[in-house]
């Protein structure tokens, strides 16, 4: 019933149900002459997890921070629930919750102090859903929040975000110096907000176990350029290794499009590679190579393809053998 | 007992996979037998704390391929008929396992006539009824 409710809301304010709740358009910024993020063109459909991936420095706070209408990009627009970041009417953004790193919270005031604060901003606060969140994460509402654990603030700022009902989470590293005890109640947490329909999550991370778990979409930004942006399942079954070895030095790298990373051995050339066609007998022909083989990746070797230097790399373990 | 389903991250399969694979091989070594219900994809979801998507997408598979069977509004129970791929998929997948056998035993330095030898007498002694429609 509350789902119809919603529904007619969004459809006065002149949204289709179908337009993707973040769309952002050759989204640029720029520091001093630095491009802290270049031409990020994206689009999140309503519903679903979506992890946003990169070394730190790599742009995942600025273009959040654009998105989120806090941060003048120096080209290009996005849009959040149909309306543009740089306008956000105060409804819209009552419907968008945020935790922003580190869970910055009033060191002063007691959780319940801070629920009472928070609430009086948002129209469909759910004190019971803060109370059952600071209780999962076994948080004593009495006492005070600079006395609390990086976990327990987590806890409380989760709190704090998601019984406003949000229908679009946007959380930038959430998982920061937190133990594997909260890393697990924030995926729990997570997991359980997206029970109500049609409720959106972007949150980045650095925590990849975490992110197979829970995400259905991945993005990857690396040095301010998103590098990928597709289902978990794509993304799972199209970056794969492609090892050729040969009967003496391998040569310089055969030119394969979708490289991501070649890693050199003494024998073998391990390429990473995004949508490989599948032609390894091919391949290996053309590299001199005397065996091939096509192997499956871990998401986490999967990820770090994108965010590794471009070029060679080869184990500066191997050099050090060498000189043994 | 009820079927237990254990996922891990980290490995180079996906964890959809992953769930396929435990149902699919309790299904053909009778651990899971026809008509067993397979936890809710909310609950599935919540005791290994992935995304529920993961879960529908792993039990879609299993329909799709046969194991399983969806009946609306009750859930989703093991099926009775487990003979689902094609001769193709069969090929593909008993190629896999014996690339594996053949790798593992040349590795190990055994001669070929001892391979020959050891495969035929586990052939000998399987028993080919087995998995037609146990009840």
């Amino acid at each position: 019933m509350s789902e119809m409710v919603s529904n007619s809301v969004r459809k006065s304010e002149g949204e289709s149900g179908n337009e993707p709740v973040i769309v952002a358009d050759k989204l640029t910024r720029y520091f001093g002459r630095k491009a802290v993020v270049h031409d990020l063109s994206l689009s999140i459909p309503r519903g679903g997890v979506t992890a946003f991936l990169g070394r730190n420095g790599s742009g995942k706070t600025t273009t959040i921070r654009m998105l989120l209408g806090m941060l003048e990009p120096t080209r290009g627009s996005s849009r959040l629930l149909g309306h543009d970041s740089r306008n956000l009417p105060p409804e819209t953004r009552a419907r968008i919750g945020y935790m922003a790193e580190a869970h910055p919270l009033y060191g002063w005031m007691r959780p319940a102090q801070l629920a009472d604060f928070q609430r009086r901003f948002y129209p469909r606060w759910n004190q019971e859903l803060f109370e059952a969140i600071v209780a999962h994460f076994r948080i004593d509402s009495k006492t005070k929040a600079g006395q609390l654990s990086r976990g327990q603030r987590a806890g409380v700022s989760l709190g704090l975000t998601l019984a406003a009902e949000p229908e679009l989470l946007i959380l930038d590293d959430p998982a920061l110096g937190l133990d594997p005890v909260a890393r697990r109640l924030l995926l729990e947490t997570m997991l359980f907000y997206t029970r109500g329909k049609g409720r959106t999550i972007l949150f980045s991370s650095h925590q990849l176990d975490d992110v197979e778990r829970v995400a259905d979409h991945v993005a990857i930004l690396d040095h301010a350029i998103l590098r990928a942006s597709c289902p978990m399942e794509v993304f799972r079954g199209r970056v794969r290794e492609v090892v050729l070895r040969f009967d003496g030095q391998a040569p310089p790298t055969p030119s394969v499009p979708g490289l991501l990373r070649t890693q050199r051995f003494e024998r073998e050339l391990r390429l990473t590679v995004a949508n490989f066609n599948g032609h390894a007998q091919e391949l290996a022909a053309r590299a001199g190579a005397a065996a091939v083989e096509e192997n499956e990746l871990g998401f986490q070797d999967q990820v770090l393809a994108y965010m590794g230097d471009r070029g060679d790399e080869s184990f500066f373990l191997n050099s050090l053998r060498a000189e043994a | 007992m009820p079927l237990r389903i254990v996922v891990a991250t980290g490995s180079s399969v996906p964890i959809y996979r992953q769930v396929v694979e435990q149902v699919r091989l309790a299904a053909a070594t009778g651990r899971a037998k026809a008509g067993d219900a397979l936890p809710s994809v909310r609950t599935l979801a919540e005791e290994l704390v992935v995304n529920p998507n993961t879960i529908a997408k792993a039990y879609g598979e299993l329909v799709r391929e046969g194991i399983a069977e969806a009946q609306p509004g009750r859930g989703v129970f093991i099926a009775a008929k487990r003979s689902v791929y094609s001769r193709a998929e069969r090929a593909r997948r008993v190629e896999g396992a014996l690339e594996e056998f053949i790798h593992e035993a040349v590795c190990l330095g055994m001669p070929e006539e001892e391979i020959r030898a050891l495969f035929e007498k586990r052939l000998s002694r399987a028993d080919f009824k087995q998995g037609e429609d146990k009840p």
